[in-house]
């Protein structure tokens, strides 16, 4: 059994190799943050501070709860599409705290954003040369821009 | 308590693989959201789109987009009868305010929105090196801000150039399908304001969803199919020049 004799080298060899495995293990438990592997590869916590983040559009469902009548009015026109933010920002301030009034448009800027005529648009979509359709007047001069046809009822 | 030094070895490596499950916790429940009830794509419906910008002025505001980068943009692509391979595709400042007037209708005329893809074999989340970057469980692709190193690999790994580095945070940015609105019920930024119905986020998990009557009845295609990303941008009557 001689090769056998010096077997006290291999344990302190062993030992010193379970400490260094346990303190790899331990500087993982440490480093490595709590969530992660949770649902893959990535820290499952990023998920809750991605969907936390502060919302800037309110959604036309917030506006509906409140103005109701501009609602009715926009739902029987040709913009019943169209959501309130659309045209008038980002307002989840004002959805939050109704005494922060949003700024009035301005339909002379407002409307041409999609209604400059452009022979790239689609040939269906209603679109004017503006200087030559109101010459400079703003658009809410005739039209009522929640339901802006003329023949429905629009006009002002 | 009598430890023999043999326990004392075995307990203390086993201690030190406990104590990770022991940090981690149990995962937090989310009351109104069922992650696994989702699966969140995009229609966008070239037909509709007039080349507003609006998706891009709302995008930029509801996520605080850095000036000169985007999350989504729109493309106007000009093909004639002499460049039906390579026809002229223009974005001015990623069509944030709309593109020129055109006087003559000269060819074929037709505005594409893009945006991530939301790829469920996304390249640009397998080549991440840290685990930053991910499909969440509801198919949204994802990317972990506090983990990001700001590599870029995954910039250039994906295939639509949808990833950008934020100059002032120096870590990756993209398209997150505007996963703090849909996870409160709400639509996206771009779809909520898209004033002609031209984007619709669609989950694909929901059988009431419209997406479905949607893919059945309309030829609808994914970009850069070839590259096998599943990609989950529905665009409906999309041109064969699109790249």
């Amino acid at each position: 059994m001689s090769i056998f004799k010096d077997t006290g080298h291999l344990f302190r060899f062993a030992a010193l190799f379970v400490v260094g495995v346990t303190s790899i293990l331990v500087v993982r438990a440490i480093v490595i943050p709590r969530s992660f592997g949770q649902y893959g590869h990535y820290r499952g916590a990023a998920l809750k501070e991605i969907a936390k983040l502060p919302i800037k559009y309110a959604g036309h469902q917030a506006c509906e709860v409140c103005h109701t009548d501009i609602v009715a009015t926009k739902n029987a026109g040709k913009h019943a599409g169209v959501n309130c933010e659309a045209c008038h920002g980002p307002l989840a301030k004002h959805a939050d705290d109704p005494s922060i009034v949003p700024a009035k448009l301005d339909t002379a800027t407002l409307c041409v954003k999609c209604h400059a005529a452009s022979a790239a648009k689609p040939k269906g979509f209603p679109q004017v040369k503006a200087d030559e359709h109101s010459g400079g007047l703003p658009c809410e001069t005739c039209h009522q821009p929640h339901s802006p046809a003329i023949a429905a009822g629009g006009a002002k | 308590m009598n430890l023999s030094r043999r326990y004392f070895m075995i307990l203390v490596p086993a201690a030190a693989i406990a104590w990770d499950s022991v940090l981690a916790g149990t995962p937090e429940d989310s009351p109104n959201y069922t992650m696994t009830d989702h699966w969140w794509g995009m229609l966008i419906d070239i037909p509709k789109c007039i080349g507003c910008g609006n998706c891009v002025r709302a995008c930029e505001a509801e996520n605080d987009v850095p000036e000169g980068f985007f999350r989504t943009w729109v493309e106007r692509y000009h093909v004639t009868d002499e460049n039906m391979q390579n026809p002229e595709v223009i974005s001015p400042d990623g069509g944030k305010h709309g593109f020129p007037p055109v006087e003559e209708d000269a060819g074929k005329y037709f505005f594409v929105p893009k945006m991530c893809n939301h790829c469920s074999d996304s390249p640009c989340t397998q080549v991440c090196p840290v685990g930053a970057t991910f499909v969440s469980p509801d198919g949204v692709v994802l990317v972990d801000q506090s983990y990001c190193l700001g590599c870029a690999y995954c910039v250039q790994a994906c295939p639509y150039g949808c990833r950008y580095i934020n100059p002032q945070k120096h870590s990756a940015e993209k398209c997150t399908l505007c996963y703090h609105r849909i996870t409160k019920g709400l639509t996206t930024a771009c779809c909520e304001n898209c004033p002609t119905g031209a984007r619709q986020l669609a989950d694909l998990k929901n059988p009431n969803d419209p997406i479905h009557a949607f893919l059945k009845t309309h030829s609808v295609q994914v970009l850069k199919p070839q590259m096998a990303t599943g990609a989950k941008a529905y665009y409906n009557e999309l041109d064969g020049s699109v790249r």
